[in-house]
């Protein structure tokens, strides 16, 4: 395997890098890349190849992110007895989220994709740390709330449903956290038509909104009379969210690749 | 465009829908009357039997019986070829063939005791339907048109409650065994699968021991109640489906030769006259079947004349019994052709005259073998033609119409699609097309009436309404094309997401599972929706400020500084209500695993306390809050001030409605614990009460009617020299100057007619219109609370809450709509309703539908309606129950379709939102249009450019009844696709039948509504002009 250095990144296009070898391999490249990508931010690249060089570590970071999620359903079971994705569902809902939620802020602050703000004194850090904690919680309640407004049972299977509604929030809502602190006014300025001023943002509505209809897509087949395990509530949704999540982590990479011409971003 | 136009062109368009529905309706279901007649054994049909009559001896009825018990083994999907003896060695290659080898042996060993059949059902080949052919001898349908055809019971006469009536003997006759696991193993596994096997396997085990216990008195049988296709269904019409098994064996014997080498087809009708007359039955009344002649071959003796002659006495006894049935039908039904009718009339009375003949000579004894014979074929011949013609009439789909009512729909669809689109281009002649598409559809409809007179048959009017409908849209579609052909492109309604939604809603309907979750499928789309369009609403930047700060000087900012934490509101309220609304869903059946709320249970089924108390207290707050509503709406509005008689009636007719039906509801709810003396008047109150409220609504409506305009006038309430809304500083952007601009200029305009009309220096009189901007919307929402009170007292108690939910929800919804999808500000131009507000209007209709208790199945349709007012049923005639159940069922169509022009008004109502006072003030000009506003114009904008009213309001119409139309479209496919399907009748047919007559109602109501809103649109003509009048002298 070719080990890319800095150098090579600047120069040679994302489509000399094969992807399609075993996810041990991936695995390793994005290792390397998260190890490459702790540099500071900005200092680098200008440009084209600056954007090009952000999808990069964008796609990376994503492939990781997959892998990690694929990772929950089968590795868990060498540790624990009786462990399946279908019949220990709301375990594996707590190892998927805990999961993901520490990938991604690991990932995050590894790459830094937004530089933080100036003041970066102890006391501030921790209580930004606080808030995005109280948001998290505050947003888990909500989607909680929401979600038994579109339905769900009030009493019976409480647990089940508040599980649904923190992964919900790990998908949507902690990488929100991660690149935009806990800034209500920023999350809502890149839910808008031109809020987008970063292609992290691009990809931030795009997973977003891949969970969500995940999800929304995933309460379809409770109604039908096919009896599966997996039709139980609320694992049909989770996984719906889950594979939806998946989803957008694939898309968006690609999808800003393709409309890279297009995409401009005004400065804040 | 005028008004009349605009429901005449409406009205065509929903007899096209009603054409195509009634066409496939002629086809697909299959209807028939159950008679009540019973047959006795002291009556017999005609005239006494040849031999054997038997009468006077004990235990006999008609015949005497041959066999004193039966044991009948209903085996369901028992098909054929299950049956069939499979040659010994060779293992079979189909796992359900050879299994049954001990039936095998029988007809092996005993060929004179036992006998198998070719067993034919008739379509539907359901369970149910089955049993009930089995058990009456007739053709039962899905819809068998009788006394209750909500109940499972079989009310027609039948062998079971013959033999109840009849018989009484010490034990038991006729023991029956109905052996399920061959059906649910082939819907489970299929035929082809080990496990049915197994379970044939376990049936012929089964028989052998029922064999080993027979007695000599009693006789055995055997059936197959229909078959099954080779994926296990059943249903249709297809030859694994009708081609069941039917064995028979008696442990003396009982055929005169052996068995023929390929089994005798049997249409399953004919085991009831054959069980019957064996049994010493009488053959129950409805019976179409012809009894099975191997079986009545005289007893004991095998001389060939004597077995001749039972059997023809057993023809004859049938024959007389379908010929009374058959004349009795005729009497009460017109569906039996009538020349077909004339004919077997005619097979019948000659075969019996030679009966006569046939009795002559046995008493001369001198009767030849040959005439016996002759005369059952005879009596044969007459019973064929009448199953035949039975069977023509009640038992076969029709393809060909229901595929023409399916193209008829569609294409009625489409013409809603493409002319909704036209409606707001000025110079499209709507008038002629019309006429020339009546003209067509007439000369249609007599020419194929004509045909169908000329070919010798009867004129059905469904094919006669389709015929008209057909060419009459062919005609308009022509000529549109011809017209314009850039307009026939294919059109999509509305955006992407409308389009998704549409189908999901149209794909869930050929699912059993979506249809039998429909009420928790309608809300959940309707959750969706408005979610979406709050989510667009923020995508767009126009929810919350702060976040596009670049576009914060417009006008569209401020707007949504304003409208964004309300539209919030809005939403989070809407989707309370239709959480809520889901507590008074109902099951469409009762299982452990879906339980109806317990609050549609009427409080007089409630034990007394202060449970039932709180309940009373609720439901009375309920009536408070919803005429408090009402008035507090149209107080907001300003037209609560006027002087009109309808305004009157909300102020003191409305709360004596809620009173009425309070003190029914207290009434009806504790009859019983009323003291006896105050027995009666308590009965005559609950009578007297709800028809008392029905009068007061009938009361309102038409004052409703005769003076519409709710607007209280004042002269010389203000000053009329307030130009505009204040602007202050210069313009800063384009939208400022676009605001500004007009206004000076009208005002210039204004004052310079001012001028030339009065010499100048007059300063013009004022004049305030409290209320003429929600004119018409005020109209409509009293309208609606007059529809609401009737519907109400027609449901039970608790359900008034989910009718306060129901406004509150459709208020909300309507808020939102006008605040999301955008308000008509300032536009005069063509005015259009968008399809997301249309699409959830009618998702929100049938979320009611489900949260006011009902199903679209017959067992959940609450028949206590039909007693409101009516405490002592009714007289014979079945309309008014019919209305007033109808009422109830669909009072969410009703009210919805009658409400649904306030989707076009809303949104000017909520344009003067902001400010308290909703008053216009009207400069006496010289003319109407002289009027200068400082208020928003509210519903006036509409009246101003009165052909893009009437325009809108035909388009919305138009829309409106393509989403239904596109549902019923949906209903009919699935049900003529999946007609094979398990859960045809009980779940696909009971939702076309709901859905097809929700559109009739929906349809009426829309007709109704916007007729509403043009007859106050005329009201208010005709009061300007009086204004004027009165201003000028």
């Amino acid at each position: 395997m070719k080990i890319l250095r800095p150098k090579d990144v600047k120069t040679k296009g994302m489509r000399q890098i094969n992807v399609r070898g075993g996810s041990q391999r991936v695995l390793a490249l994005c290792l390397l890349f998260v190890h490459f990508e702790s540099l500071p931010y900005g200092e680098r690249l200008q440009g084209s190849t600056m954007k090009d060089a952000d999808i990069k570590r964008l796609f990376y970071v994503h492939i990781f992110c997959i892998v990690s999620i694929i990772l929950t359903t089968f590795i868990p079971s060498f540790f624990l007895e009786d462990f399946s994705v279908l019949e220990t569902h709301l375990t594996w809902l707590c190892i998927c989220s805990m999961c993901v939620a520490i990938i991604n802020v690991v990932l995050y602050l590894q790459v830094k994709p937004n530089p933080s703000s100036k003041r970066s004194s102890i006391f501030h850090k921790i209580s930004r740390l606080l808030k995005s904690c109280v948001y998290f919680f505050i947003s888990c309640l909500l989607f909680h709330a929401i979600i038994v407004l579109y339905g769900a049972p009030l009493i019976e299977l409480m647990l089940e449903t508040f599980l649904f509604a923190v992964i919900l929030s790990t998908f949507t809502t902690l990488p929100c956290l991660c690149l935009l602190g806990p800034n209500i006014k920023a999350w809502l300025r890149v839910f808008t038509r031109n809020g987008a001023t970063s292609i992290w943002d691009n990809s931030l509505q795009i997973t977003t909104m891949s969970s969500v209809i995940g999800a929304w897509l995933g309460a379809f087949p409770i109604p039908l009379d096919w009896e599966r395990p997996w039709q139980v509530w609320p694992i049909s949704c989770t996984l719906g969210a889950t594979f939806g999540y998946m989803a957008g982590l694939l898309i968006s990479p690609v999808w800003i690749y393709r409309n890279r011409k297009q995409l401009t971003y005004k400065s804040r | 465009m005028l008004k009349a136009l605009v429901l005449l062109f409406l009205a065509w368009v929903c007899f096209l829908f009603y054409a195509g529905i009634g066409l496939f309706t002629s086809g697909f279901l299959l209807t028939r009357l159950e008679l009540t007649n019973h047959s006795s054994c002291q009556e017999l049909p005609g005239k006494g039997t040849l031999v054997g009559s038997g009468r006077g001896e004990p235990g006999a009825c008609w015949t005497v019986p041959r066999f004193s018990r039966a044991v009948i083994v209903l085996i369901d999907a028992l098909r054929f070829d299950f049956v069939h003896p499979w040659p010994a060695g060779p293992p079979a290659p189909q796992p359900f063939l050879g299994r049954l080898s001990f039936i095998q042996h029988l007809l092996e060993a005993q060929p004179q005791h036992a006998r198998l059949y070719r067993f034919l059902a008739d379509p539907p080949t359901t369970t149910m339907q089955r049993l009930k052919a089995l058990t009456t001898g007739s053709l039962p349908t899905f819809v068998d048109a009788g006394s209750n055809f909500a109940s499972y019971a079989i009310q027609e006469d039948n062998l079971i409650a013959q033999l109840n009536n009849t018989v009484d003997r010490d034990d038991w006759d006729l023991l029956i065994a109905h052996f399920l696991g061959v059906d649910h193993c082939g819907h489970k596994h299929g035929p082809h699968h080990p496990e049915m096997a197994k379970k044939l396997n376990q049936m012929d085990q089964m028989l052998q021991t029922l064999v080993e216990q027979l007695e000599n008195d009693t006789l055995l049988v055997v059936a197959g109640d229909h078959g099954m296709t080779e994926t296990g269904d059943h249903g249709g019409d297809s030859k694994p489906e009708v081609m069941a098994a039917l064995f028979l064996y008696s442990p003396l014997p009982l055929f005169p030769g052996a068995s023929l080498k390929d089994p005798e087809v049997v249409p399953q009708v004919n085991l009831v006259p054959t069980l019957a007359l064996l049994l010493g039955l009488p053959i129950p009344f409805g019976n179409i079947g012809e009894v099975m002649v191997d079986l009545f071959s005289g007893e004991g003796d095998t001389q060939p004349l004597a077995t001749a002659l039972a059997q023809a006495s057993a023809y004859h006894l049938n024959a007389q019994q379908v010929s009374r049935f058959l004349h009795a039908y005729s009497l009460a039904a017109q569906d039996l052709p009538p020349e077909e009718l004339q004919h077997l009339q005619n097979l019948f009375s000659s075969a019996s005259s030679e009966y006569e003949q046939l009795l002559d000579q046995l008493k001369t004894g001198e009767v030849r073998e040959a005439d016996i014979q002759a005369l059952i074929s005879q009596l044969r011949l007459f019973l064929r033609g009448a199953r035949t013609a039975c069977t023509e009439t009640w038992a076969r789909f029709r393809p060909a119409r229901m595929i023409g009512g399916t193209i008829l729909l569609a294409s009625t669809c489409l013409l809603c699609l493409i002319t909704s689109r036209l409606t707001s281009s000025p110079d499209f002649p709507f008038h002629c097309l019309l006429l020339r598409a009546v003209v067509w559809g007439l000369a249609g409809a007599v020419l194929l009436a004509g045909g169908l007179m000329a070919a010798g048959i009867g004129l059905e009017p469904s094919l006669l309404c389709a015929g008209s409908a057909a060419t009459s849209l062919i005609a308009f579609l022509w000529a549109l094309k011809s017209r314009e052909s850039s307009s026939m492109t294919v059109f999509l309604p509305g955006p992407l997401p409308i389009l998704v939604l549409l189908f999901l809603r149209s794909a869930a309907l050929f699912s059993d599972s979506f249809v039998v979750a429909e009420a928790w499928a309608a809300p959940f789309l309707l959750r969706s929706l408005s979610l979406f369009l709050v989510a667009q609403l923020h995508w767009e930047g126009r929810l919350l400020v702060g976040v596009s700060t670049a576009c914060l000087s417009s006008p569209t900012a401020s707007l949504a500084r304003r409208e964004g934490p309300r539209a919030l509101g809005l939403l989070v309220g809407l989707l309370l209500c239709v959480r809520l609304s889901i507590l008074f869903h109902r099951c469409p059946e009762e299982t452990p695993v879906c339980q109806s709320s317990p609050w549609l249970a009427p409080l007089a089924t409630m034990a007394g306390g202060q449970a039932k108390n709180l309940w009373y207290g609720a439901c009375l707050g309920t009536l408070g809050v919803l005429v408090l509503a009402v008035r507090f709406w149209l107080r907001r509005c300003g037209n609560l001030n006027s002087p009109a008689p309808p305004v009157l009636f909300v102020r003191w007719g409305l709360p004596l409605m809620a009173l009425g039906t309070a003190a029914h509801w207290a009434l009806a709810s504790g009859t019983d614990e009323a003291p006896p003396r105050l027995q009666a008047l308590v009965s005559g109150a609950v009578v007297g009460l709800p028809r008392a409220v029905l009068a007061l609504a009938a009361i309102g409506l038409g004052l409703l009617l005769w003076q519409p305009v709710t607007v209280l006038v004042k002269t010389g309430a203000s000053s009329s020299n307030h130009i505009i809304v204040p602007f202050v500083g210069p313009p800063a952007s384009q939208a400022d100057l676009d605001y500004v601009v007009p206004q000076i200029y009208r005002r210039m305009q204004e004052a310079l007619r001012g001028k030339l009309a009065r010499g100048g220096g007059q300063t013009p009189l004022a004049l305030a219109a409290y209320g003429l901007g929600s004119v018409y919307s005020a109209a409509v929402v009293t309208a609606l609370a007059l529809l609401a009170f009737p519907l109400l007292l027609l449901h039970t108690e608790r359900i008034s809450l989910a009718f306060l939910i129901l406004f509150l929800q459709s208020f909300l919804l309507l808020q939102l709509l006008a605040t999301a999808v955008g308000t008509p500000a300032g536009s005069p131009g063509p005015f259009s309703v968008p399809w997301l507000a249309i699409s959830a209007w009618a998702l929100t209709a049938t979320q009611t539908f489900y949260s006011t208790g009902h199903q679209p199945v017959f067992p959940a349709i609450h028949w206590n309606a039909a007693f409101v007012g009516f405490t002592e049923g009714h007289g014979s005639s079945p309309v008014l129950p019919a209305l007033l159940v109808g009422a109830n069922t669909f009072a969410s169509h009703l009210l919805f379709s009658v409400g649904c022009p306030l989707l076009l008004l809303w949104p000017f109502v909520c344009e003067g939102q902001g400010s308290t006072k909703r008053k216009k003030t009207l400069a006496s000009g010289t003319e109407v249009g002289g009027e200068k506003e400082e208020e928003p114009l509210m519903e006036m904008r509409l009246r101003d450019s009165p052909h893009h009213f009437n325009a809108a309001l035909l388009q919305l119409g138009l829309k409106y009844l393509f989403i239904l139309g596109v549902q019923v479209l949906a209903c009919v496919l699935a049900a003529s696709i999946l007609r094979r399907h398990l859960m045809v009748w009980k779940v696909f047919a009971p939702k076309f039948i709901f859905e097809a007559v929700g559109f009739v109602v929906s349809s009426l109501g829309l007709l109704l509504g916007v007729a509403l809103v043009m007859w106050v649109d005329r009201a208010v003509g005709s009061w300007f002009k009086q204004l004027i009048l009165s201003q000028e002298r």
